[in-house]
């Protein structure tokens, strides 16, 4: 009898030694769910909430104003100067850092992670201390009529000194992974430098790369320390998109702050978007990634570019 | 194409790769170097193809000084260790690349590219692959679109670095033989980097075997396995069994046993070490005048075409010896039976024990 009942007992599901039991995991699952919505799904339709607020006409309107639409051409502006400039700098820091071997390396290294150490109130002074009125060369500048702060030049430089770690933090893991054998291949065929480049080294990281510009496309448009401190936000004129927004808010137009940080927060949407896009890319050809560790491409885009511990892990590295 | 590397030294940092090696590969000619690990083989292979710059020396090419040549112009064939395939080309187009980089009066019309890649993925044995790409093949498969690749330029000298490195035994044998053929059908000079003894001596038509950084020998496979110039070849080239001896005169003594040594030194008694290869060792179970030594058998391997036996001697070594089934079912020999062992053949080097 007792036999007969235990052979018939239903096998407890396979999972059972590895799974807590349902009410800690629904329990777990709630409270993470909760924590999103309110501090992620929350907020982000506070925005477009409140830009709405008045009405679609009023949310057209307030980006039709004059300054507005001048904030957005100058952030368009600025980002359409410093993504470019930055994608070569990136390139050609990571390709000497990568594929080779020269005195005062690690220094190097750790001075282009600077921009992520130091605070952006920071790296906006020292602009102003440099070419301010008072500053270094701001003598020079004046007697030839050349306005750096409080003017686009300043808002570029700044911006730029900011987003310059991007690309280059985000090229430099892939491109060691992958060494140089193909290179010398390519060169041992008879290829020159820049058929080397062009046909071989910029198809192999032209993901990542990809994606170190859609990262340093959103913080150029996104910055808001640095900018503020050279802009001297003169309305119309040296105010980008983040400015703009602080002083709406600060003149309690909040349907013309949110108007415009409903821009910002699409521009966050479509990089998260791009993003994603890319990260499915690297993975669904792996044939891509460095052969030495396969894992390489699929893991630099996913890892977000830490502050401090990437400069201590390069010190060790090296 | 002829190669010669004149008085060749290159050092990173503190470490010397190669210290002033001199070697002459002729036309035609199928060259292994052999050496362990940071022998500097694969320095002399890549000072050669271009991609590292010697220190001092020079090389040349056809008997034209080719040092200061750029390693595009060098025109030569290198298949990487690790292949080094374009991983986001195709077979196909990794082969073509030698040809679609080509200046573009030298650079063949689109048809005729199709064509030679056609042919030598056809000579690779790999024209069905063409489409594939690299992560998509097996290491042997790899291995031929390597080759095929570099063959693509039309190279006077091809250079290999470790080829049959990464594969498997079985494939490892049939690359290699392959590679002797294909060797035979095209007109090219060849170089090749090993550190598997057995690979330089089936393959190359002459072995220079290396160690730390100099060239301890150049020969003819038969030449260097028969008549090693030195202790580290004797030792590299397969096993040795090591008899610590003297040499007084023109008499050599192991133990008990003495030979004739006619090149031997002249006065006092000089320490000297003797070896003997495995299948150079005979077992009795009687001794005899010519007997070398006394062991107990420790272990008896009898699968293979030779019989691989292991003594242990009463000072506590161990001696490898290879008999013929024949000569093992004779004497019928069982662990921890008594045995003598006589040599054929002894190579005598001065030098006392090894530090």
């Amino acid at each position: 009898m007792t036999s007969a009942s235990i052979s018939t007992l239903p096998r407890p599901p396979a999972q059972r030694a590895t799974a807590e039991p349902a009410l800690v995991r629904w329990l777990l699952t709630a409270v993470a769910i909760g924590f999103l919505a309110l501090f992620l799904f929350l907020p982000l339709a506070a925005v477009f909430g409140q830009a709405l607020e008045r009405g679609l006409g009023a949310y057209v309107a307030a980006l039709r104003d004059h300054d507005a639409w001048a904030a957005i051409r100058l952030t368009l502006i600025t980002a359409a100067i410093v993504v470019p400039l930055n994608l070569v700098f990136g390139l050609a820091m990571a390709w000497a850092v990568a594929k080779f071997e020269f005195r005062g390396k690690s220094v190097l290294i750790t001075l282009i992670d600077l921009p992520f150490a130091v605070s952006p109130v920071v790296s906006g002074l020292i602009y102003v201390l440099l070419f301010g009125l008072q500053g270094w060369f701001g003598p020079w500048l004046k007697a030839h009529d050349i306005q750096i702060i409080f003017a686009v030049p300043g808002i570029v430089l700044a911006t730029l000194f900011v987003t310059c770690p991007l690309v280059a933090r985000e090229l430099i893991p892939l491109m060691q992974a992958q060494g140089t054998e193909e290179e010398e291949a390519a060169v041992v065929l008879g290829a020159r430098g820049w058929q080397t480049f062009f046909r071989v080294t910029l198809p192999n990281i032209k993901w990542g790369l990809l994606y170190g510009v859609i990262l340093c496309n959103a913080r150029a448009m996104g910055e808001f320390g640095a900018v503020s401190v050279v802009s001297g936000h003169i309305r119309g004129l040296t105010n980008t998109m983040t400015l703009h927004v602080e002083i709406l808010y600060n003149e309690y137009n909040f349907v013309g702050a949110f108007a415009v940080a409903s821009l910002l927060t699409l521009l966050a949407l479509l990089t998260l978007g791009a993003k994603s896009l890319v990260e499915w890319q690297t993975r669904r050809r792996p044939a891509e990634s460095g052969s030495a560790a396969p894992d390489a491409a699929a893991m630099g885009p996913l890892t977000p570019v830490p502050l401090q511990p990437v400069s201590e892990k390069t010190r060790n590295e090296h | 194409m002829s190669i010669e590397a004149r008085n060749v030294t290159k050092a990173f940092g503190a470490f010397t790769a190669l210290r002033d090696v001199s070697l002459e590969v002729r036309t035609g000619e199928l060259v292994a170097l052999l050496g362990p690990s940071g022998s500097g083989k694969t320095t002399l292979l890549r000072i050669i193809a271009g991609l590292e710059v010697p220190d001092r020396g020079s090389i040349l090419f056809h008997g034209e000084d080719a040092t200061d040549r750029r390693v595009q112009d060098r025109r030569v064939g290198f298949v990487f260790q690790h292949y080094a395939l374009f991983r986001h080309m195709s077979v196909f187009e990794n082969v073509a690349f030698g040809l679609r980089v080509m200046p573009r009066r030298a650079r063949p019309t689109r048809g005729e590219i199709r064509a030679r890649v056609r042919r030598l993925l056809s000579l690779v044995q790999l024209d069905w692959l063409a489409d594939r790409y690299p992560s998509q093949l097996s290491g042997g498969q790899r291995q031929r679109v390597a080759l095929a690749r570099a063959l693509a330029v039309e190279p006077k000298v091809l250079l290999l670095d470790e080829p049959f490195g990464a594969l498997d035994a079985k494939v490892r044998q049939e690359l290699r033989r392959w590679l002797r053929r294909l060797h035979g059908e095209i007109n090219v000079t060849g170089v090749l980097v090993t550190h598997d003894q057995e690979e330089a001596l089936e393959v190359a038509d002459r072995v220079v075997v290396m160690n730390a950084g100099r060239i301890e020998q150049v020969g003819t496979p038969e030449e260097v396995f028969h008549h090693p110039a030195t202790e580290f070849v004797m030792n590299f080239l397969g096993h040795v069994n090591v008899f610590h001896g003297r040499v007084e005169g023109d008499k050599a003594f192991f133990g008990a046993l003495e030979l004739e040594y006619p090149n031997g030194a002249s006065t006092g008694s000089l320490a000297v070490r003797g070896f003997v290869r495995p299948h150079d060792l005979e077992i009795d179970l009687q001794p005899g005048e010519t007997t070398l030594v006394e062991g107990q058998i420790a272990h008896v391997n009898a699968a293979g075409p030779q019989v691989k036996v292991e003594l242990a001697t009463v000072m506590g070594e161990t001696i490898h010896v290879e008999i013929t089934q024949e000569r093992y079912r004779a004497l019928g020999l069982t662990c921890g039976q008594r045995a003598f062992v006589r040599p054929r053949e002894i190579k005598v080097f001065l030098g006392g024990p090894p530090a």
